[in-house]
């Protein structure tokens, strides 16, 4: 009997019918495209993306240059050099984050005691020329500038977490 | 007469059904295969070298890019040799969240074992249906860790940071207007766990669907029954574990055998296969989907009801909160030594194997005592399993070697290391 049914079956080709029903019910469905980069993803506000610095709402660099995250950094990608400034206060004269080496594991953002180094929600970044990629002081200073009202925001959602 | 002579093929690095950087050199018989000899090394990056060098917590991001599909369970088996050795156990709390981003790991692996080996055998839309799923999956990664891949997120003694209590949304855009958006954020309206307990709901009809699509179709069965057999003895002789193992009809599992974190309060079944074939092989993965999703439904459900601490309060292995690092001077002092220094670990040696989406995956580590591992071995599931190519692929045809590859389910990040 058994043997019939599978027969039958093998000859009208049912199991085919059957997967073609479920392509065919996907083909006139709504589509779950996103139509990038008109539209994106839901992007989390944990996102760890391109490097920025922050600063403090009075302008001041948050930065204290103690080094950590270019301790922490597991690719070596962080260099720091620091100095005092004419008012005694110590601040880094070069800082610098090479993007291709770094991995993106966020272990700066963690061990950073004044949250000055954070990763954004930038994703989207190329270079045309050598140095391109190496995130120079300026340019992260000015990344944290451009971003800051994101960045604080994200920062006060994930606050009770950390 | 002229001599005749077995014919010697290349397959891979570049080939794009040899998953990465496989390369395969086949001598042929015609189109018969007479011997398979994989070549590793193409993806040595000196991981277990690297480990030397760092301290124990600066480590786990490489674990990410060992298997760099099932990134969490590779980091699973790192934290827990080390805190065998520091002899802590983590919160309750942390063993359901690891138990349960385990199993959505698993299910991405699946997925994409799914997919890829669809593809190379011929199933175009597989692929696209299992990535539908996982990009789902990826942003309860992207969640919880920031990032869609490389998590970074299990800790020794805990994880980083509790579940978030919101879910990102889609914005309006020119493709999609106010009521379309709100269609695709319903089930991002409440927490992470609510949003994974929706996806528990769908995804048994979305597995069910990938069988109408596979399990009875005549190609995919011509393709797979009966491909690459492996017997029961064989297979514990040659190293096997995982689905590999269980699609030989040996039950072992280690997470029934020797049951880690929270896996012996949880139910779940292991399916096993009966044949040893390729086809068995694809079963024993699907019932495992199903089965994964069934220990995620549970998590979730107790992840739920009980809140807690993710992380132990010994300020020596885990950095003390923000808040109190902000304004106590011990909290800071706690913090500038664990991110600088580290933690120093007990000297002695450590095997923890974890049941990874590919079979077991172990870490052998020993410490003399010093902030970072003396030595660290990885146990790769998929070398064991790629040595049988040989075994597996003699007296099959070209085509089947393509199959073989898929039902191993290789990844070079761990088989290279």
């Amino acid at each position: 009997m058994k043997a019939i049914k599978d027969y039958i079956k093998r000859l009208f080709l049912l199991e085919l019918r059957d997967g073609l029903k479920v392509t065919g019910r996907y083909l006139f469905d709504k589509k779950i495209t996103v139509q990038y980069p008109d539209e994106r993803t839901p992007q989390s506000h944990r996102f760890r993306g391109r490097h920025a610095l922050r600063r403090y709402p009075n302008g001041e660099e948050r930065c204290i240059a103690c080094k950590l995250c270019e301790a922490v950094c597991p690719a070596l990608a962080i260099t720091i050099e620091a100095d005092h400034r004419p008012d005694g206060t110590r601040s880094t004269t070069r800082y610098e984050i090479d993007l291709t080496k770094c991995i993106f594991c966020g272990l700066c953002e963690e061990s950073c005691p004044v949250d000055s180094i954070v990763e954004t929600r930038v994703f989207e970044y190329s270079g045309e020329q050598r140095g391109d990629l190496l995130m120079t002081k300026e340019k992260l200073l000015a990344a944290g500038e451009q971003l800051e009202k994101q960045l604080a925001a994200d920062k006060a959602l994930d606050r009770a977490y950390r | 007469m002229p001599e005749i002579r077995n014919y010697t093929l290349n397959f891979g690095p570049q080939h794009p059904a040899a998953h990465g950087v496989l390369r395969l050199v086949l001598e042929l018989d015609g189109e018969v295969i007479q011997r398979a000899d994989p070549h590793v090394g193409l993806l040595h990056r000196a991981t277990e070298k690297l480990a030397e060098s760092k301290p124990f917590n600066q480590n786990i991001p490489y674990m990410d890019r060992l298997d760099y599909v099932s990134m969490m369970c590779n980091e699973h088996a790192y934290v827990m040799a080390i805190e065998k050795l520091l002899g802590i156990e983590p919160p309750i709390r942390a063993q359901y969240i690891r138990v349960m981003f385990d199993e959505i790991t698993r299910i991405l692996n699946h997925l994409l074992w799914l997919g890829t080996h669809g593809l190379d055998i011929g199933a175009m839309t597989i692929f696209l249906y299992a990535f539908r799923e996982r990009e789902d999956l990826i942003d309860c990664y992207e969640a919880v860790t920031g990032a869609r891949m490389h998590a970074a997120y299990y800790r020794p003694g805990g994880v980083y940071r509790d579940l978030p209590d919101r879910m990102p949304h889609y914005e309006k855009s020119k493709w999609h207007n106010e009521t379309e958006v709100k269609r695709l954020n319903t089930n991002r309206q409440g927490s992470l766990l609510d949003f994974i307990e929706d996806f528990t709901k769908r995804f048994p009809q979305y597995v069910d669907e990938y069988e109408t699509l596979l399990t009875e179709n005549r190609i995919w069965k011509q393709r797979t029954v009966g491909i690459g057999v492996v017997s029961p003895e064989r297979a514990q002789n040659l190293g096997f574990s995982g689905p590999m193992l269980r699609g030989s009809g040996i039950e072992w599992d280690l997470r029934k055998k020797q049951p880690y974190e929270v896996y012996d309060k949880l139910d779940f079944d292991i399916p096993i296969g009966l044949n040893g074939d390729t086809y068995d092989r694809y079963l024993v993965r699907m019932e495992e989907m199903r089965q994964s999703n069934h220990i995620i439904e549970q998590c979730v459900d107790w992840l739920r009801k009980n809140p807690g601490p993710v992380m132990v309060a010994n300020h020596k292995i885990a950095p003390p909160k923000r808040e109190t690092m902000k304004s106590e001077m011990e909290g800071l002092i706690h913090h500038f030594k664990f991110f600088s220094e580290s933690y120093c670990v007990p000297e002695g040696e450590v095997y923890q194997a974890v049941e990874h989406p590919k079979g077991e995956f172990g870490i052998y580590l020993i410490s003399d005592g010093a902030n970072k591992p003396y030595r660290m071995k990885i146990r790769a599931p998929g070398f064991a399993h790629l040595a049988a190519m040989d075994e597996m692929a003699k007296g099959h045809m070209i085509a089947d070697v393509v199959a073989l590859i898929g039902t191993q389910d290789i990844v070079f990040g761990e088989i290279d290391r």
